[in-house]
């Protein structure tokens, strides 16, 4: 009997019970379905969280941070300088493997009080860093208008500030898009006080996600100007990004450090020093690099400390294994139930074609016919059921799209479409083998006496 | 040498404890062309026996030659093998599969001997026309009276054209005058030259037979064999122990 008949016979005995076969395939459906959309959700995650990891600055970003002293060395607390710009010029001249160092002030995160304002309005930077133009490259900023500040800038401490979209947003009033805000270049504001002349500003960060729904939304406004704004929160990378101040180094100590401790002299501990190493397969020996000239430079006090994104990318992996895993498991209860379903319903359909066993046996059918023709009929109906729960996870993708807490859209891969109709296809052969085994064993005496 | 030959065939049961000897020593020769009846009442073992000799069982002992190969101890893909190919069944209840038609019925023999569809839609046709049933081939088995479901059964247990045409009790399920218009078919068949063992407990059937062989408590009764007895005399053979 070839592979053709068989399938033939199949379909036709699934198109004979056709409310039976629908109900037994919906848990195939349901499995298959589930099991493409989970993975899409994960995998919009995944792309997501690559995109915000990219924008930070990526895994090639190192920092250095002032830090508290380990226990040991903690009775030598008051010679610990901490990081200053000392460290830079040593690193500058003994570190070859690290690039772009840049010094940085920060005025913010938590506890901080910063605020600008302008014309009674207000505003909280998330990040107001003191820094070196490198800041720029080092952490994805792009300028869009005007410049940011320069050597000299720095050099002679110019009141000068570049600024995100959002901080312009709230001293400048909102535009319907970004690109079409003021452009405050050669305008005032004043950072607690201070009064700064805003000479750059960084284009509008956000993912691509966002960007389209964006857009989606002002389109269907032009046609329908009752549409509902939509929840336009993006990663939270990129909202920082846009709320954040830079002014040149030297600028920030003298407005910001000078005197601000009991000391008379400047206090010149920094918050961090940002450095970029060239290719992520040195991240290990520059990590220990910088480490030593560190060590030298600080008397061996190590009052500092590294931080990779490494850690971040670790953690996204981790991540995206679990949700997979989590995801997977709820998909492989709903197929391994949809294959009770398919056992159950071959085993009474065997049960009530004994005879035809018995017929099919006495004209010549072998055990291996009998076998494989139940077997083909179970994967038949299961490949049907896979059939139509990849189509059902594309209605489901966007339901769970619409509901999903994630801000990432879906992602439907090639790889989850084969793999979830490879799983149905697997569920029916095992599913099958118990039938078709009971089946094929039937007596063909006993099976044509049988009614 | 005979086309089908036992020799001291035995089948047991054993039914809670206790031995049933649906066969107890048969011993048989059946030639090349031979139309006769198995006849005996129920119980006496006459369809053990054509379940024996239509290889849809085994022996418990004892040996049988089909077509000069030796089948007592053949695997059960291999006595499927010799049902498809040497033997052809018709059943009392007609045993056609509902979901087909009557052609795909036909056919069924021959799904499983291989053959590709061209050649499996020509021989059933030519089957059926053997049978004069034709002009039916898209009807379902139930949509045809009881006389012409048993002719498409015997239009399939021909299409594979077996040694041996093997019929339980073929007119059991019909009135008279169908009964006798399949059973011609049967002496039509047996004109052409194929070999028909006609299984029944009606004692007017199995006389008009050829050869009667009358079974009684697994064991042969009477063999007789009218076309070597001359006319009515009578074999009581010595059943062997």
């Amino acid at each position: 009997m070839n592979l053709g008949n068989v399938i033939l016979t199949g379909l036709k005995e699934t198109w004979a019970h056709k409310v039976r076969s629908l109900l037994t395939m919906l848990g195939i459906i349901l499995g298959v379905s589930s099991l493409v959309a989970m993975s899409a959700l994960v995998k919009g995650m995944e792309l997501g969280m690559k995109e915000a990891l990219g924008a930070m600055g990526g895994l090639e970003k190192i920092r250095v941070e002032s830090g508290e002293l380990p226990l040991h060395q903690r009775h030598l607390e008051d010679r610990a300088r901490g990081v200053t710009l000392q460290d830079v010029t040593a690193l500058q001249s003994s570190a070859p493997l690290v690039n772009t160092i840049t010094p940085t002030l920060s005025l913010s995160g938590r506890g901080s009080r910063t605020v600008v304002s302008r014309k009674g309005k207000y505003a909280r930077p998330w990040v107001f860093d003191g820094t070196w133009p490198g800041a720029l490259e080092i952490n994805e900023h792009v300028i869009e208008y005007g410049r940011m500040f320069n050597e000299l800038d720095n050099e002679r401490a110019r009141q000068v500030c570049v600024i995100g979209t959002d901080i312009r947003d709230e001293l400048f009033g909102e535009p319907e898009r970004p690109e079409d805000g003021v452009v405050p270049i050669g305008e005032t504001l004043s950072v607690n006080g201070q009064p700064f002349t805003i000479i750059g500003m960084f284009e509008h960060y956000e993912s691509k996600e966002m960007k389209k729904k964006r857009e989606d939304y002002l389109e269907q406004k032009a046609v329908d100007p009752k549409t509902p704004e939509p929840r336009l929160r993006d990663h939270y990378v990129f909202r920082i990004k846009n709320r954040t101040i830079y002014v040149p180094l030297n600028t920030m100590l003298l407005n910001f450090r000078t005197g601000s401790t009991m000391n008379s002299a400047a206090d010149a501990r920094l918050s961090t020093l940002y450095m970029k190493i060239p290719d992520i397969e040195l991240l290990e020996p520059a990590l220990q690099q910088v480490r030593n000239v560190m060590m030298v430079n600080h008397n061996g006090l190590e009052d500092f400390s590294f931080r990779t994104d490494e850690d971040w990318a670790n953690e996204i992996t981790l991540a995206i294994k679990n949700a997979r895993v989590s995801g997977g498991v709820i998909a492989a209860i709903c197929l391994i139930v949809g294959g009770i379903g398919i056992a159950n319903i071959m085993l009474a359909s065997i049960s009530e074609r004994v005879r035809e066993i018995g017929i099919r046996k006495s004209v010549g059918a072998t055990t291996g016919d009998v076998f494989i023709q139940i077997l083909v009929e179970s994967v038949v109906l299961t490949m049907l059921g896979g059939f139509v729960g990849l189509m059902a996870s594309y209605g489901l993708v966007l339901l769970v799209g619409h509901y999903s807490p994630s801000e990432n859209e879906p992602v439907i891969t090639v790889g989850s479409l084969m793999m979830a109709f490879c799983a149905s296809v697997a569920v029916g052969l095992i599913a099958g083998l118990f039938p078709a085994v009971k089946a094929s064993k039937l007596h063909p005496i006993q099976a044509l006496k049988y009614d | 040498m005979a086309l089908v030959e036992l020799r001291d065939i035995r089948k047991i049961y054993h039914l809670g404890g206790e031995e049933i000897r649906a066969l107890d020593g048969v011993s048989l020769d059946i030639e090349q062309g031979e139309f006769c009846s198995i006849i005996g009442p129920s119980g006496s073992g006459k369809s053990t026996l054509m379940h024996i000799l239509g290889c849809l069982d085994s022996p418990s002992s004892g040996t049988l030659k089909l077509d000069g190969t030796e089948i007592q101890n053949a695997t059960s893909r291999q006595l499927a093998g010799i049902r498809n190919q040497k033997i052809g069944f018709v059943f009392q209840f007609f045993n056609l599969l509902p979901k087909l038609n009557v052609l795909q019925n036909v056919e069924l023999p021959m799904v499983y001997s291989g053959l590709n569809g061209r050649q499996r839609r020509e021989r059933a046709m030519d089957a059926l026309r053997q049978v004069e049933i034709d002009n039916r081939s898209k009807h379902r088995p139930s949509q045809l009276s009881g006389g012409q479901q048993q002719r498409v059964a015997i239009a399939r247990a021909l299409v594979n054209n077996p040694r041996i045409i093997f019929a339980d009790e073929p007119t059991g399920n019909l009135d008279s005058h169908t009964g006798e218009l399949i059973l011609e078919m049967f002496r039509g068949f047996h004109r052409e030259g194929r070999t028909i063992i006609l299984v029944t407990h009606d004692p007017e059937i199995a006389v008009m037979t050829p050869r009667k062989i009358e079974i009684r408590d697994g064991k042969i009764a009477t063999n007789l064999d009218r076309t070597l007895a001359g006319l009515d005399r009578e074999i009581a053979t010595a059943t062997t122990t």
